[in-house]
């Protein structure tokens, strides 16, 4: 196991290294370090002179992969995409452009995005596994059959939809619940409750259909037969029998995304004024800051890298048949 | 079935338990409060005086910093008054050998003009731990080893705080510190052409800071600066390259702020910049408010700075002020709010929605939300709606100091007259576009109202500008019945043949003429405005090719003078018609100097009289030569004159002294909050409806019990049932 993990990690680096180099490519193509720096600097009343201070004093005055103003291995390493990617397989992502440490911010805003993703994850998982197996095992009749157009309509719905229909009917109608904003700690749960249940009822409809397939394949197999022929209730056949062995494609979907959930999402944080990383992604997209771009998706690919060797490792967990050792 | 009602009881009574206003996003603490809510859409980049221009950041560093000059809160046209000064300075002028000029001295004899400012004894700072002394004097936070930060994360984690008067000093280090090459500052260029000794001090500190080490403090004491020098403890002078008036609008910013010495220092040393512990995060300030919390992400928090002088409302204003009780706080010390809290607000709905449940004090209108906040009248005035009366709202409207406008390139052959287009069928051209373009169309449709068509560059309330038949643009209006209206059609299209395009194509090749829009537009929101310009356009049978692009490349396009048709606008930095006029200035040419005339629009007439025009004081010679070039813009007509934007402001009733101004930004020491009517209104207007989660109960409840009954008939049946 050790060894097969060691293995996945050591591959992990020239991924990563070629999703900097795409990352790096991309954001070059759209912005120069002139566009960077006039976003930086502002419009108004910015001199080329000052321009070519900004560049010079962040090392964006060099060339971008190759320097042909150099000789030996400073051709490669005396280079924007050098200097700026080297240090980020250290664990250091410098600072933004605006000269804020991003270590820092992530870690500020790691708390915000996992107060919302955490909760719509364990709900969202708990909600839609147990809808589903209810559809099971309703199968074929009316509540299956309405229950299935049901999770048609939702997963029909954006998440945009979700999002403006629940702030204008729980927050503005019915005041229950602030519309938007965040408080640290405790006082945090009064902004978490409507975030998080839109973010479980928008995704009840895909997940519910996909797990309610997984089942109804499971639920024709003999072990099932044999467990109810042995009189178990339906609900501990369900629970205990198909559920365990339907586990395998379920944490094909839902373990990879667990790392991910640190990375926040970009439209709930961003209609709820959440201050977490996916806000964070945003901002730098739209500020053209390549530093904290270049470092959230780093960062992404790293915990989606970890993801599937986590996914890897549950399967292990969940089947005892599966072995990484030869 | 005790879990199941339990289920549906436990958030009930949650939400009973919490009483009313469960909506209420702020702490329960800070109910009753003297504090003003309002939000910010923008994270602020810099809060450090030197480097901050953005107008979402000066909503903080007005209220912070304290220049010398601020602008009179009530007083339009805007004056200047004094702020941390003891009075506006008048600049003394000089020959080239020294020699005192007197005050209207011919603008060619004055090779300098000093500025002596005196600052008013007695002063202080903001609590802050740069300050923070022990027994014996010495600072406490000085020389600190990173080690001794290990438990610090935000400057509310230093155990002491100090304070200290200000005083001249503190003004120069700032000067001087505009000149800093690590700061950026935006004004560096502009304000190294005319403080004498600026450039050469930049040139010193650059090549200074190559010898240190990354990021080591720059004792700029050290490094003279000629044109600004101290007097005594309260006044310093600052000596200008010949003569610029506007100066004094630059006093009143706060690029020309103090800076403490103590709080770079303190700011500079190893470790802070880690824990983002800056200027630029913690302004330190002897305005009337501190930056108390600092989370750009999420809550921006200011209070009242408790060493802030006995500065006091205004008792005059500008007439209609007193009858709307803006001049009813006349002489009470300022601030008159406790606090301020601004939360972060992306999206415009989620804004809306909660000025309109009271959690936000004052708010502008979103184009989502304008037919729900505001009428029209039969006369095409402006009110507001009845739901927003019934909640005692008020719209507060006024023109801003700004201007929008459509330019043309000089340097294209076609547009601006070039290789066999002569400038005179280019101009006619420009002029019959300027015809054909119906600015009032455009602001009624896309603007709502809320604009006014520009005849030439200057807004209303800057000098020069002028109303009535006076004000028009006479080659694109006519004045009739007592208001200006547009030439017809026909008129243009006059213009056109004789430009050499009859009926929108060339007279000699028969080739039609197709003009390129370079924009940013292009999303599908902005297609509805692109398809009225193209119709626009078509007036004159002219076709339209929109180019679309995204900003950066539209930004190089400008640069290098590649399009032919572009949309600009322009924010005054201050209410002086040179702000506006430079825009077209020759030697501002983007093309040629990076300057700031994207037109790169010439004419040597034009450029004498702003030459003329932009160091003279605002007298009837300076209105003269105003009218002289608005007449010459009009004729050239490098620009398509857009229109001069008007700011839509709600305001609750309980928020009392606000009046729109868009040229001062420190405002908020003058707002009043009556807090007890405040309370009544969010109670009163946000009571929670809970039936709605009764009736989802109720609902549940019926789907979930026919599916129990379901449930038990199939485990009581027999195997055959089950499939």
């Amino acid at each position: 196991m050790l060894a097969y993990i060691a293995r996945r990690l050591l591959y992990a680096i020239p991924i990563l290294i070629g999703v900097n180099l795409i990352t790096f490519a991309l954001f070059f193509i759209v912005n120069t370090p002139d566009d960077m720096a006039r976003m930086q600097l502002g419009v108004k009343r910015v001199t080329p002179e000052a321009i070519e201070k900004w560049k010079t004093e962040r090392g964006y005055d060099k060339p971008l992969f190759v320097n042909g103003k150099a000789s030996g291995a400073a051709m490669l390493t005396d280079t924007i995409f050098f200097t700026k990617s080297a240090r980020m397989f250290v664990g250091d992502f410098g600072r933004a452009e605006d000269g804020r440490d991003i270590t820092r911010e992530i870690a500020l805003r790691m708390g915000p995005s996992l107060a919302i993703a955490l909760p719509t994850f364990v709900l969202g998982l708990f909600v839609t596994v147990s809808f589903a197996l209810l559809l099971a095992f309703f199968r074929a009749t009316y509540l299956d059959f309405w229950g299935v157009v049901l999770c048609v309509a939702m997963m029909s719905i954006s998440g945009l939809f979700y999002i403006i229909g629940g702030q204008y009917l729980i927050s503005k109608l019915w005041r229950l619940v602030p519309i938007s904003g965040y408080a640290a700690g405790l006082d945090a749960w009064k902004f978490l409750i409507l975030p998080v249940a839109i973010g479980v009822i928008s995704g009840i409809g895909s997940s519910t259909r996909w797990y309610r397939t997984i089942f109804l394949e499971e639920i024709g197999k003999d072990y099932v037969r044999t467990a109810r022929a042995k009189g178990l209730s339906e609900i501990t056949v369900l629970f205990r029998h198909v559920l365990r062995n339907a586990l395998i494609p379920i944490l094909t979907g839902v373990v990879v995304v667990i790392p991910l959930l640190f990375m926040g999402s970009l439209l709930t944080e961003s209609f709820f004024g959440i201050p977490g990383l996916g806000s964070y992604t945003i901002d730098a997209i739209n500020a053209q800051d390549f530093a904290v771009v270049r470092a959230m998706v780093f960062i992404g690919s790293v915990l989606y890298i970890l993801g599937l060797i986590l996914t890897d490792i549950s399967y292990t967990v969940v089947d005892p048949r599966i072995r990484f050792d030869r | 079935m005790l879990g199941f009602r339990a289920a549906i009881l436990l958030p009930l009574l949650l939400l009973a338990a919490c009483g009313n206003e469960q909506n209420d996003p702020y702490p329960a603490r800070e109910r009753g409060q003297n504090i003003l809510y309002s939000a910010f859409t923008e994270r602020p980049k810099h809060l450090d005086p030197a480097r901050s221009y953005a107008e979402d950041e000066s909503v903080f560093t007005a209220q912070i910093y304290e220049p010398p000059l601020q602008y009179h809160y009530l007083k339009r046209p805007y004056v200047l008054v004094p702020g941390a000064a003891a009075e506006v300075p008048e600049p003394a002028y000089f020959d080239a050998a020294g020699t005192p000029l007197p005050a209207d001295a011919p603008q060619g004899t004055i090779a300098h003009s000093v500025y002596e400012i005196r600052i008013r004894p007695g002063i202080r700072y903001q609590p802050h731990p740069a300050f923070a002394v022990d027994g014996e004097g010495r600072p406490v936070y000085t020389d600190l080893e990173p080690s001794k930060l290990a438990g610090i994360e935000t400057l509310g984690d230093f155990a002491r705080t100090g304070t200290r008067e200000l005083t001249a000093d503190d003004y120069i280090y700032q000067i001087k510190r505009l000149a800093h090459p690590r700061l950026h500052s935006p004004i560096y260029g502009t304000m190294a052409a005319h403080i004498v000794g600026l450039k050469e001090l930049g040139e010193t500190l650059q090549r200074e800071i190559g010898k240190l080490p990354d990021g080591a403090w720059i004792d700029l004491d050290r490094y003279p600066l000629e044109g600004v020098e101290r007097v005594d403890r309260h006044t310093y002078r600052i000596k200008l390259i010949g003569k610029y008036p506007q100066f004094r609008y630059w006093l009143a910013m706060p690029f020309f702020a103090p800076v403490p010495r103590e709080a770079d220092r303190f700011y500079s040393q190893p470790g802070m910049a880690e824990k983002n512990l800056t200027l630029d995060w913690y302004p330190v300030g002897t305005g009337p408010f501190m930056l108390v919390e600092n989370n750009p992400n999420s809550r921006m928090v200011l209070a009242r700075n408790p060493n802030f002088h006995g500065e006091t409302y205004p008792c005059e204003g500008e007439e209609g002020d007193r009858a709307a009780g803006l001049l009813a706080d006349c002489g009470k010390p300022l601030p008159l709010i406790d606090k301020a809290v601004f939360t972060r607000e992306k999206e415009s709905v989620p804004y809306w929605n909660k000025f309109l449940q009271g959690y936000y004090d004052a708010s502008g209108i979103s184009s989502d939300s304008f037919d729900q906040a505001v009428r029209f009248d039969v006369g095409g005035g402006v009110q507001i709606s009845e739901e927003m009366q019934a909640k005692g709202i008020r719209l507060l409207t006024r023109v801003r100091a700004s201007t929008f406008y459509m330019g043309f390139n000089f340097l294209d052959p076609v547009v601006g007259g070039r290789d066999g287009v002569s400038e005179a069928r280019a101009r006619k051209l420009r002029q019959a576009l300027s015809i054909a373009i119906d600015q009032e169309e455009f602001i009624s449709i896309f603007l709502n109202g809320r604009g006014i068509a520009a005849m030439n560059p200057l807004p209303p309330g800057i000098f020069g500008h002028a109303e009535g038949e006076a004000g028009i643009n006479p080659v694109v209006y006519d004045w009739k019945d007592g208001k200006a209206e547009r030439k017809p059609i026909a008129v243009a299209k006059k213009l056109l043949a004789e430009a050499g395009w009859p009926n929108g194509r060339d007279a000699r090749t028969g080739e039609p003429l197709v003009l390129n829009l370079d924009t940013t537009s292009g999303g599908m929101g902005d297609k509805s405005t692109l398809d009225w310009l193209t119709r626009q356009f078509a007036k004159l049978d002219i076709q339209l090719v929109v180019r679309s692009t995204d900003f950066n490349r539209f930004q190089e396009k400008i640069r290098k003078g590649a399009v032919q048709i572009y949309f600009f606008g322009w924010n005054a930095d201050y209410p002086d018609p040179e702000n506006f006029f430079f825009l077209l200035a020759g030697p501002e040419g983007k093309v040629a100097s990076g300057g700031e005339n994207s037109s790169n629009y010439v004419n040597p007439e034009y450029d004498r009289l702003f030459v003329e025009m932009k160091d003279m004081d605002n007298t009837p010679q300076r209105a003269e030569i105003i009218n002289r070039m608005n007449r010459i813009l009009q004729e050239d007509a490098p620009w398509v004159f857009g229109f001069h934007s008007k700011s839509y402001t709600l305001a609750h009733a309980w928020l009392h002294n606000r009046k729109p101004n868009d040229v001062a930004n420190n405002i908020l020491k003058y707002q009043r909050i009556d807090v007890a009517e405040r309370a009544r209104l969010r109670h009163e207007w946000n009571a929670p409806v809970v039936w709605p989660l009764v009736l989802i109960g109720a609902v549940l409840a019926s789907v979930a019990v026919p599916a129990v009954l379901a449930y038990r008939r199939r485990e009581r049946g027999t195997a055959r049932n089950w499939r």
